[in-house]
């Protein structure tokens, strides 16, 4: 009996921290929303009034909005560059000899983890020498470089998990390489595809440190602006933007939990 | 589907293929005649997969020469060398209806679409599909794919079909089934098989003959019943069927067992180490009484005997030899007068039933 | 007959070049699909790290010496941010594992489905922007906000406690950020644990908690290692979050190497710090890949 009672308890103890650090997790992630809507001049919580106020701001002002157009048009580009860059490149690397592909794997996988401060400087210092500092194209490069990890990563995960050996039946019945490549192997590899590429985009939009260094002026982006304004003080349309960013992120992420649920189905 | 096809024959010489020191393949030389059944036999990592990708396009060897007919195939990509394969994984695309996927080599050909309908509903006919055609992969038996798989590679009626393995991922029930089947469609389409297994049985029921391969090197190519007869090395008398093998020496073309010489009826192959004597429990005789003077006396007494259904297994211990296995058949003949544990057993070896091999083949 | 052998041998000469020069396109024709990725790769990330650091061995002169790391290891300012470097990420670090595992451990509890259904609380915050997570910690640790009127209120304090724009505000941003990369890898890990050894020890007679000693949490130590090099990683050169809620008085590495470029233009003492930087996190790295495998950590 005392032993069920101390396991009951200790049960207890591990659903109370777990909760604890769940709504840990998700409450400031999701505060802004409600905020956002605040009626007040000031930042309050729960807000007394609601308003769209802070929204109208935020689309009322060419500042704002020029950085906004910035991060998309970024974003987009550094997608539609880095997706294909980065699938060809998995592909390229599941077909070469384990010894390549282990070594240039590394490589690809270390951009992860080292920290963005240096890949920061390390960018700034270089477009200074090219000239590329607070254009388009110099953030589309930059961001395309960090975004490249996250593409090759998924696309080789998804290229894992695929019977190969469709590739080949599909030359053996006459299909040429590309032509097995595109009408056998791409749609099925598609949802490692489609994830990576929100991956690249979601990596682009919210990119602060890099963005902070290499653009200004009529080309800052959205993260950048916020950055330091938030330096500063706290602005209230920053709430408004925030939730604009959460709906994007969460919304993103819907997609790919759809496309793994959709995958699964089919096994 | 008129059978207006020709099987072709398949010239190989001296196939060389390394992977680092690994040699996968190892001057492979091999003749199959067009029409013909030949099956890859050998352990994993024989190279027998190998030199099926070879033939199919997919290893590129270092050397050699690889015709089809009179066409040399070596350097042509494996989507022009027009051969249907059945992978071991089936490789269906799993995205395609059953008819996507027997249309695909269909449509890669440019065939009209009455045309790709036409073959494919042929094609599930004969594998026994028919009206299957608008499944999904997903919802077929194992059974089903597979034959689906074969569909797919021979619905474009190609001259030369290759297989890895196709049944290995069916359950035995259904293997020996399809076994029986796959040799019947062979008749039927009137080309040319190579099949790859490392199941022993598998490929004395199917071939018309074996090839069997180890470290990369074909050690014997023969029939069925001539390969288990008369194995040339003591690999391939190993690999093939049960055996016991005992050294033997050998001296001026005879067979020296414990300083008595073996009557053997059969030729010793040439080879390099010593010899061994190998012996098939099913070829030993039980004999009652004396044992003739023409046979070999391998008699000793009963250690144990395991009944296991289709026949029953006598271990057999002799005084200077060691334990040696005899099979005897189950039914009143097979039974009759068997001694019981520890009683002494007649056992003879005939001179045609006494095969001597060398420990490594030339 | 012998001129057929011949024949077969001059083709097999012939076929071996062919076959050779085949290889070669085919190796090279894969090589140039990863080739501008690669490419891009290496001239954005890696290249100017590289030339960066070449930076760090000349002194003001432009002549090659050691001056630089002298400088920065001698000097008390940079050995302050050293030292609050380590103590924020080990600080986090240490918080991360004892929030995280016990979450974890909790989830492998439930169903699959309800486990899936609140890997959403953590997955949620993951995706969303660093920024965005941390303005609302600027907003909730402020002086009039929710933390300090919540426990005003009920009375726990009398006078607001100074929660962001110092060291406090720093550690609890960070690790919001970081739990989730903590979590990730372990839970994958424990996920991956056969219960059945669980309940074989218990059987055996181990007691609950015995058996969670013996057998769960050994097995558990590759992801929760994995997650601890990740995190500690991440928080050795992470910048926002200390730069905005530390308001200026927390000083970690990212920022002291920012602000030694931006404000001092000091070229040669930024880019030491960053190979000290670059050194601790392939150390790291590293010692991530012998335990963990990085292919294993990123690719499922």
């Amino acid at each position: 009996m005392e032993q069920i009672g101390k396991r009951k308890i200790d049960g207890m103890w591990l659903t109370v921290v777990g909760i604890a650090v769940l709504f840990f997790l998700i409450l400031p992630t999701l505060i802004v929303i409600p905020m956002s809507f605040s009626g007040a001049s000031f930042l309050e919580f729960p807000p007394t009034s609601l308003s769209l106020r802070w929204y109208a701001a935020y689309f009322n002002s060419p500042e704002w909005m020029s950085a906004t157009q910035t991060s998309l048009i970024v974003a987009v580009m550094t997608t539609v560059i880095a997706t294909p860059l980065g699938s060809l490149c998995a592909y390229g690397l599941h077909c070469s000899t384990p010894r390549i592909r282990n070594s240039v794997q590394a490589l690809v996988i270390i951009p992860i983890v080292v920290p963005v401060i240096l890949i920061a400087v390390g960018v700034f210092s270089l477009y200074a020498k090219l000239g590329l500092n607070y254009t388009l194209t110099g953030l589309v490069i930059a961001h395309t470089a960090i975004a490249l990890p996250f593409v090759i990563v998924t696309v080789m995960s998804g290229l894992k998990n695929y019977d190969f050996d469709q590739e080949l039946a599909a030359r053996s019945l006459g299909a040429s390489r590309a032509m097995a490549l595109w009408t056998i192997t791409v749609p099925q590899v598609k949802f490692s595809i489609q994830t990576g590429a929100f991956l690249a985009f979601i990596t682009s939009l919210d990119e602060v440190v890099i963005s902070m260094l290499i653009s200004g002026g009529d080309n800052a982006t959205i993260t950048r602006r916020m950055f330091n304004s938030l330096r500063d003080q706290l602005d209230p349309t920053i709430a408004a933007i925030s939730t604009c960013l959460i709906i994007v992120s969460i919304t993103v992420l819907i997609g790919v939990q759809l496309i793994g649920r959709r995958k699964n189905i089919d096994k | 589907m008129s059978t207006s096809v020709q099987s072709l024959p398949i010239v190989l010489s001296r196939l060389c293929k390394a992977y680092g020191s690994v040699k996968a393949l190892d001057n492979v030389s091999l003749n199959i005649a067009a029409g013909e059944f030949l099956t890859l036999l050998g352990p994993s990592g024989s190279g027998k997969t190998t030199l099926l990708m070879a033939l199919a396009g997919f290893v590129r060897p270092d050397y050699g020469s690889i015709l089809f007919g009179d066409r040399e195939m070596i350097t042509t990509p494996p989507n022009k060398r027009g051969l249907g394969m059945v992978f071991q994984s089936y490789a269906l695309f799993p995205f395609m209806t059953v008819a996507e996927n027997i249309a695909y080599p269909l449509k890669i050909r440019g065939l009209s679409k009455s045309d790709q309908k036409m073959r494919t509903e042929h094609a599930l006919d004969t594998v026994e599909l028919d009206g299957y055609g608008d499944r999904r992969i997903s919802q077929l038996s194992g059974g089903q794919r597979q034959r689906v798989a074969l569909a797919r590679a021979m619905v474009f009626e190609p001259q030369i079909i290759l297989m890895d393995e196709p049944l290995s991922a069916l359950d035995k029930k259904l293997r020996e089934h399809m076994q029986i089947e796959l040799k019947a469609l062979h008749q039927k389409l009137d080309a040319t098989v190579v099949y790859v297994t490392h199941d022993q049985r598998e490929a004395l029921t199917m071939s018309d003959r074996i090839a069997v391969v180890n470290h990369g090197r074909i050690e014997q190519v023969e029939t069925p019943e001539r390969l288990y007869r008369q194995p040339n090395s003591f690999f391939v008398a190993d690999f093939i069927g049960e055996s016991v093998s005992l050294p033997v020496e050998v001296s001026n073309k005879k067979a020296h067992l414990n300083g008595r010489v073996l009557k053997s009826d059969l030729p010793i192959s040439e080879g390099h180490g010593g010899h061994r004597l190998v012996i098939r429990p099913e070829l030993l005789e039980v004999i009652l009484g004396e044992i003739p003077e023409t046979a070999n006396d391998f008699s000793g007494h009963v250690y144990d005997i395991i009944y296991q259904g289709d026949s029953i297994l006598v271990i057999v211990q002799h005084e200077s030899l060691g334990q040696i296995n005899v099979r005897v058949p189950a039914n009143r003949a097979g039974q009759k007068g068997l001694p019981s544990q520890g009683e002494r057993i007649g056992l003879a070896l005939h001179p045609e039933d006494t095969i001597i091999v060398p420990e490594h083949g030339s | 007959m012998s001129s057929a052998e011949d024949n077969t041998r001059a083709r097999s000469l012939q076929n071996a070049s062919t076959l050779k020069s085949e290889e070669y396109r085919e190796r090279m024709t894969l090589f140039g699909l990863s080739l501008p990725a690669v490419l891009a790769i290496l001239i954005v990330v890696f290249l100017p790290i590289f030339w960066l650091s070449s930076l760090s061995f000349y002194n003001a002169a432009g002549a090659l010496s050691m001056e630089n790391y002298e400088r920065i290891f001698k000097s008390a300012l940079y050995r302050r941010t050293f030292v609050v470097t380590f103590q924020i990420s080990i600080s986090v670090t240490v918080i991360c594992v004892l929030l995280g595992y016990p979450l974890c451990y909790w989830l492998t509890k439930l169903s699959d489905r309800t486990a899936a259904i609140l890997m959403v609380f953590v997955l949620v915050p993951f995706w969303t922007s660093v920024l965005v997570r941390t303005y609302a910690w600027l907003v909730l640790l402020q002086r009039n906000g929710i933390i300090n009127s919540t426990l005003m209120s009920f009375g726990i304090i009398e006078e607001p406690l100074q929660l962001a724009h110092n060291l406090t505000g720093s550690i609890i941003g960070m690790v919001h950020i970081m739990l989730p990369f903590l979590i990730l890898p372990l839970y994958a890990t424990m996920r991956n644990i056969d219960t059945d050894l669980i309940r074989a020890a218990i059987g055996l007679g181990s007691s609950p908690r015995g058996a969670f000693w013996r057998v769960f949490f050994p097995m558990s130590l590759p992801g929760l290692f994995a997650g601890i090099v990740l995190v500690f990683i991440l928080s050795l050169g992470f910048y926002v979050t200390p730069a905005l809620l530390g308001g200026g008085r927390v000083q970690m590495l990212a920022q002291r190497i920012e602000s030694t470029i931006t404000v001092y233009s000091n070229w040669g003492a930024a880019s030491a710090l960053g190979v000290v930087l670059l050194l601790l996190a392939l150390v790291m790295i590293w010692l991530m890949n012998r335990v963990f495998g990085l292919d294993k950590l990123f690719m499922r």
